[in-house]
């Protein structure tokens, strides 16, 4: 193969056809909301709970879109209900935390 | 007086007889189920209370006049008060004279229990006695009373009722029933006092209280019964700990299932949510559907208003609550490892902002300015953030959870050695009131405090403004907290006032409630802008409000300005002297005046 220099690295992205989704479709079912967010991280911004623990509700969301394990974030959760007030998608940012915490463990 | 026949029976007694022991039979064993499954602290204090003399003649008191003469409903609406009133105090007033007419006419008879209701038929020539004429008495009263529930039914905006429930078929079949018994008795006693002695009358008459008497204990009707049983728990004390059990359980029997918090509800401006109101919890939680309980219960926003018109005291918010908790998740939060900073401060006030005033710093910092400009010392516990003061979890049915922020939050408080804790959210307020211990420290709300600063001069007011606000009652902060006049009598210093159609215990809430679960933006609009109507209504230039929640929902859609309370008292005060000559005057409020005011 001729050396160019530089090369094509291997997809960094996650073979989604390869994750088992069906908790995420179940949750999605449950809270439509979990499909409309855009990750703008308004909800990680105004995060109470981010500052005392690290938890961002969008890299939860982000995860489990993918199949990845990031559950334990929510553990430091208050429900102080901010993120559902600043999210300008208008999804029930509370309700997809206690979705989640029901559906996944 | 005579009677008609030697044998003092008549196989159209049987009926009437056989419902009776049906419905004692079923009404008992539920009695003694619930009292069985109340806990065992609970169950003795609520069975020790039965036995004190105050308490059994405040028992019978509230008996009287919730559950016969229906006073709280009378003041509500006095054709509904009427109605209840009647049916109930009238039928229970011809039990009573029944039996004394039987006890003065013929005693031997006493024990034979079914001659008071089928007089007429075994006793000739008893219509003339006074007795008997206060009987008839009553029958008219009940029967204008099923005059009006015939009507209510089917015209029930005639009562001022706008919507009501949709009663199951057991319930159809319990009121036609109902509706019977009383023309019946009159049609058969016409007939046997004119010496026409058919039977049919007297059958069917039998009959109806036989279907109504079955039907009972399993429709809206078990709520006489259950009522009784509601007041002596509630003059116990007793609180509701378990869903579905013990006093939650005598609660949902005890709905009457008249429909009044239906047009009561908030959620109800979006005619989706007609069917979540606390009526439909009662109804559903009694069949058993998990699955609408769930529903409901997550919708709500707990705004407590169903509670504050109740003529029974269903507490809607707490079965909420309850059946929330009963929930089960895989992950649950773990606050062990979290520690609030909180600045030392031995001998000031403490100022807890909470989560929510973090989205409106113009509340924060407008107490801020108050607090300057009086003078008074104090330390700013989660100006950078903090923990939630544990209510949202508390309301989310996640208890346990909720109990280790609060220990949290405690402990922290307690170190930091202030002997004030001042408060400006009325959600934190309340958490605070219901569920903190802080031994030393009083827990106050910011209107409390400003109207101190203002009564003792510490800070000036300024020329009284001519804008003219229209307060509206936070939930947490009024029905929660019980503090409706406080907030007036400050911006009545400061501003103009109004007053909104609803307000007090009936207002209206926002629809931005962190009490419900799963009702999101929008479907939240409707209600937000059928709550600033309610507002608008008053003819107000602009509103106030006590609640950083409220604020941030109606400014969302509101066309006039919406302000927290502090904010107004923060532009119409102003620093009266400075804080050297502050002292030398010995104007000071730290001491003995806020001691004053927390308790």
């Amino acid at each position: 193969m001729t050396d160019f220099g530089f090369k094509l690295s291997k997809s960094s992205t996650i073979d989604l056809s390869r994750v088992e989704l069906d908790r995420f479709e179940e949750l999605c079912r449950q809270e439509p909301g979990a499909k409309v967010c855009i990750g703008c991280g308004s909800c990680t911004a105004s995060c109470p709970a981010g500052r005392l623990s690290g938890m961002s509700v969008r890299k939860v969301l982000l995860g489990l879109q993918r199949g990845q394990k990031v559950n334990d974030m929510l553990q430091c959760c208050m429900l102080c209900g901010k993120c559902t007030m600043v999210c300008p998608r208008g999804i029930n940012t509370r309700n997809l935390i206690l979705t989640i915490c029901r559906i996944y463990d | 007086m005579t009677e008609r026949f030697n044998d003092s029976f008549h196989p159209f007694v049987i009926p009437f007889l056989a419902g009776m022991a049906f419905v004692i039979t079923v009404c008992l064993i539920k009695a003694v189920v619930v009292v069985f499954q109340m806990e065992s602290g609970e169950r003795r204090r609520y069975l020790l209370s039965l036995l004190k003399p105050n308490i059994i003649v405040k028992n019978i008191y509230d008996i009287i006049v919730d559950c016969l003469l229906h006073v709280r409903l009378w003041k509500r609406n006095r054709m509904l008060g009427f109605m209840h009133s009647s049916i109930a105090f009238g039928w229970f007033m011809i039990i009573l004279l029944g039996h004394i007419q039987v006890l003065l006419y013929c005693p031997d008879r006493i024990s034979t229990f079914y001659y008071p209701i089928f007089f007429d038929w075994f006793i000739e020539g008893g219509q003339h006695t006074l007795i008997s004429i206060l009987l008839d008495l009553f029958l008219y009263v009940i029967l204008a009373g099923i005059a009006l529930a015939i009507v209510k039914r089917f015209y029930s905006r005639l009562f001022g009722m706008r919507r009501t429930t949709r009663p199951t078929l057991l319930n159809v079949i319990g009121l036609y029933s109902l509706w019977a018994i009383f023309p019946l008795r009159f049609i058969a006693e016409q007939c046997a006092r004119s010496g026409n002695l058919t039977l049919a009358p007297w059958w069917a008459y039998s009959i109806a209280l036989c279907v109504f008497m079955c039907v009972l204990p399993f429709s809206r009707y078990l709520h006489i019964p259950a009522e009784m049983m509601l007041v002596t728990m509630r003059n116990a004390h007793i609180t509701i700990s378990r869903p579905g059990k013990g006093i939650a359980r005598v609660q949902t029997d005890s709905c009457p299932n008249c429909g009044v918090c239906i047009d009561a509800c908030p959620m109800n401006a979006d005619p989706a949510n007609l069917k979540d109101s606390t009526v439909y919890l009662t109804r559903q939680i009694r069949r058993h559907n998990d699955r609408r309980v769930g529903q409901i219960s997550d919708k709500c926003m707990l705004c407590g208003k169903c509670t504050s018109v109740c003529q029974v005291g269903v507490d809607g918010p707490k079965l909420r609550i309850l059946a929330r908790a009963a929930r089960k998740y895989n992950i649950g939060p773990d606050f062990s490892n979290v520690r609030p900073d909180v600045p030392k401060s031995s001998g000031k006030i403490l100022y807890f902002g909470g989560c929510m005033s973090q989205l409106t710093p113009l509340i924060g910092r407008s107490i801020e300015s108050v607090l300057k400009k009086s003078g008074v010392e104090y330390k700013w516990m989660d100006r950078d953030g903090g923990l939630c003061c544990g209510r949202p979890l508390h309301t989310a049915g996640r208890l346990k959870e909720a109990r280790e922020l609060v220990l949290r939050n405690q402990e922290a408080i307690l170190a930091s050695g202030a002997h004030t804790l001042l408060v400006s959210c009325p959600i934190c307020y309340r958490e605070f009131k219901e569920r903190y211990v802080l031994p030393g420290i009083s827990v106050i709300h910011y209107a409390d405090f400003m109207i101190e600063l203002i009564q003792s001069g510490s800070i000036g007011l300024k020329e009284k403004s001519d804008i003219c606000y229209v307060y509206h009652d936070p939930c947490e902060l009024g029905r929660g907290c019980g503090m409706y006049e406080t907030p007036r009598r400050l911006i009545a210093q400061a501003a103009g006032i109004a007053e909104a159609p609803k307000n007090r215990t009936e207002s209206v809430c926002c629809g931005g409630s962190l009490g419900s679960l799963s009702l999101d933006f929008a479907h939240r609009e409707k209600i937000t802008r059928a709550s600033l109507q309610n507002l608008y209504d008053s003819g107000a230039d602009a509103i106030a409000t006590a609640c950083p929640l409220c604020q941030a929902t109606f400014s969302r859609y509101s066309d006039r300005p919406v302000k927290d309370l502090a904010q107004i008292i923060d532009e119409q005060t102003v620093a009266v002297i400075d804080n050297s000559r502050r002292r030398e005057t010995g104007c000071d409020i730290e001491g003995a005046t806020l001691a004053k005011i927390g308790n």
